[in-house]
């Protein structure tokens, strides 16, 4: 099953890293990894998305909280959560396919953020799957490049 | 006050962590840490590979139970200490490994020596730390000996550039560490041990599983005190041994997959199970699917990453081993429901039972007249030294009979590479542990393939009157590799025959040693003996054993724990 983790990590060179050599290490998946500096610029935010049994999530979060570098680790998928993903999109826009192009962006509430000749840029957010879903109708269109952002994500109601 | 530098203050924290002794091997960016060592009472011990640095200060804290401490120069100094580290985390030993560094601003351009030594070891220390600036030195170091030793111990590496300690700072005073991202669970939670002793008290067929966490822990009394007022018969892992009397009728000695025949089939067939300190690990679970399957499961360990881990824990326990047991031994004395010489009729039947597999296949081996079989080798040590010595081991054949025929009746008696089996660990790790305690015996017993690895120690050995001893199972085989291809390859013996090795007699000679041989049984004892007489030199002995003798009992490798080979 897959699960949206959040880990509070010291603000440290080699943080990261410590985060990601433990799931390489001991063969845990990632599916996608979002990190940035919280409001304490010396504590980062890193939400990561990843999958396994009840079992591997468990040995995930305790292996994560063992780590010297990391402040609190929680899984935001256990209860009510908003998760955000951001995608850049360039597509081919030409003659034919600008109006088209257009459109969708429209439906997906995105917009453009650069225009040449024959490209547009375009932005997206939305949860993973919208993401997913607006790549899917863009690319027979002619997309030439994405870039995503993997997904962050919040609890709706914090913990106490 | 006045400004010192780096490297004074570097030792001067050290003195106040209470370092007595160093092993390490300097170089290019270590040199003001060399030098302001001289001016320090700290011994310095020069070591001839820096492995063997590592292994020397684990055996010094296995055995002494404080932090050992490695100096180690950049590069390639730092690298070949990566085994010897990976071998202390895999066993949690705590340990802090102080490395030179190349000066900070060239970090980062392939300087000559450089490497990244804490992008290297980040998945074998506990925690490590590069010192990118002079005024967190002393914090880190502090921070490092207290993660060192504190909740379940581990190896921390400390990288420090050379201009770092070129740098002149004040001393920063003493704090108390309070780490907002490290507090480990020390007390157990009060609901657990009741639930852990009612289901003790409920228990027909309870079996305690010891592991290293008591040793690491001290709790080799609290633990004691548990089995004999409550009659429950014991079986350690290889770390664990020495951490209740070998010689004790409750224990059965080591369980998994060289286990005594009578530790396997208790567990196997126990309805409780009482890990303490110990990790499920798969040398001792075989088949995961098969283990102790009737069995309701108390997972005592300091490490909530331990707990169902490999297998699911019924009762789990996150504290320090002493702090559970003690509330364990207190619950059940205040509880109206144990009654000692009860529990003792309620287990008598069980105990005779577990008794009687052991006399059915006791750990044993056949005698073949003159011919020196390894496990008599080391019944005679045992029975020389009575049972009294530090014993380290390699790693093999040589380290597996010495678990099975030593009885080890102290905790830090035993001092063997459990996790990682780092062939080479034993004898630096006995000089490690003679420096620590020089009037004890220090035997490291080794294979004729494993001693080579690090045989270079012998000279450190020498310099320092490290006066350890060694006993070489020598039968021209890499023994235990070899009883695999005996076993599951058809007797095809690829890449195993040691067909030259140095005579270990001579070689004792050339670095100074006393080097003597038994190629019969019956010069056994006598060498045994004049080894031990002495006291003042480094002793080999070199026993040519049976060429294909094998460890029995065996568990085949994914096997479940009943299915175990006897002979």
């Amino acid at each position: 099953m897959k699960h949206t983790l959040s880990v509070l990590l010291r603000n440290k060179p080699g943080a990261l890293s410590r985060v990601t050599g433990l799931f390489s290490g001991r063969g845990f998946n990632i599916e996608s990894l979002c990190v940035a500096e919280t409001l304490d610029p010396q504590v980062s935010c890193l939400t990561l998305v990843t999958r396994g049994s009840d079992a591997i999530i468990e040995q995930i979060m305790k292996q994560l909280h063992k780590l010297i570098d990391v402040i609190k680790v929680s899984d935001i998928s256990e209860g009510e959560y908003v998760e955000r993903e951001m995608v850049l999109i360039r597509m081919k826009a030409e003659a034919g396919t600008r109006a088209e192009v257009l459109r969708v962006i429209d439906i997906f509430r995105g917009k453009v953020v650069d225009v040449s000749p024959t490209s547009y840029t375009v932005e997206i957010t939305g949860s993973e799957s919208k993401v997913r879903a607006v790549i899917d109708i863009l690319r027979p269109i002619g997309i030439k490049e994405i870039v995503r952002t993997g997904t962050i994500a919040m609890a709706r109601v914090p913990k106490k | 006050m006045s400004k010192i530098t780096g490297a004074q203050a570097i030792v001067k924290c050290l003195q106040e962590e209470g370092v007595d002794t160093i092993f390490g091997f300097p170089g290019g960016v270590i040199l003001d840490l060399y030098d302001a060592l001289m001016d320090s009472s700290i011994s310095n011990l020069l070591v001839r590979h820096e492995q063997g640095a590592v292994h020397a200060a684990d055996g010094y804290a296995r055995a002494s139970g404080r932090v050992g401490v490695a100096l180690l120069t950049s590069g390639p100094g730092a690298t070949n200490g990566v085994t010897g580290i990976a071998t202390a985390y895999m066993d949690s030993i705590p340990m802090v490994v102080l490395t030179g560094q190349v000066p900070r601003a060239l970090i980062g351009n392939d300087a000559f020596q450089e490497v990244d030594i804490v992008g290297i070891t980040r998945p074998c220390t506990k925690h490590n730390y590069l010192v990118s600036d002079p005024d967190e030195l002393v914090p880190i170091l502090r921070e490092a000996f207290y993660l060192a030793a504190s909740g379940r111990p581990g190896p921390v590496l400390v990288d420090m550039p050379k201009d770092v300690m070129a740098a002149k700072m004040d001393y920063p005073a003493k704090e108390e560490i309070r780490m907002q991202t490290y507090q480990p669970t020390l007390d157990p939670h009060p609901g657990q041990v009741t639930k852990a002793c009612k289901a003790i008290l409920k228990a027909r067929r309870p079996v305690l599983y010891v592991g290293g966490g008591v040793i690491l822990s001290n709790s080799n009394q609290e633990l004691t005190e548990l089995a004999e007022k409550t009659q429950i018969p014991v079986t350690m892992t290889l770390m664990g041994l020495g951490a209740f009397p070998g010689t004790n009728p409750l224990s059965m000695g080591m369980l998994g997959m060289h286990g005594s025949y009578a530790a396997n089939m208790m567990v196997a067939k126990s309805d409780l199970l009482i890990a303490v300190g110990a990790r499920f690990d798969d040398r001792i679970t075989g088949r995961l699917d098969t283990f102790a399957p009737d069995a309701e499961i108390i997972h005592i360990d300091i490490d909530p990453s331990s707990i169902s881990k490999n297998v699911k824990v019924d009762i789990p326990l996150v504290a320090d081993c002493k702090n559970a047991l003690t509330a364990m031994n207190a619950w059940l004395d205040s509880s109206a429901e144990f009654d000692r010489a009860a529990f003792a009729e309620k287990h008598r039947e069980w105990n005779e039972q577990v008794r009687e597999w052991n006399a059915k296949h006791p750990l044993s081996y056949q005698d073949e007249g003159e011919i020196i079989k390894p496990q008599f080798v080391i019944e005679t040590i045992n029975r020389l030294t009575g049972g009294d010595a530090i014993i380290t081991t390699e790693v093999g054949q040589n380290q597996m009979w010495t678990a099975q025929f030593y009885k080890f009746n102290q905790p830090r008696q035993l001092l063997t590479s459990g996790g990682l089996g780092t062939m080479g660990y034993g004898l630096p790790a006995a000089i490690g542990a003679k420096v620590a305690f020089p009037d004890k015996t220090v035997i490291d017993i080794a294979g004729d393939g494993s001693i080579q690895m690090n045989i270079q120690e012998l000279a450190t050995a020498k310099q320092y009157g490290a006066a350890v001893k060694v006993a070489i199972l020598n039968n021209g085989y890499l023994g235990m590799v070899r009883q695999w291809q005996e076993l599951f390859y058809n007797r095809r013996y690829s890449g195993t025959p040691m067909e030259v090795t140095p005579d270990f007699v001579e070689l004792a000679k050339a670095y100074g040693a006393v080097g003597l041989r038994a190629k019969t049984k019956s010069e056994v004892e006598p060498v045994i003996k004049e080894a031990l007489a002495i006291n003042d030199k480094v002793v080999i002995m070199d026993f040519v054993i049976k060429r294909e003798e094998c460890v029995f009992p065996m568990i085949p490798a994914g096997r479940s724990t009943t299915e175990m080979l006897l002979a």
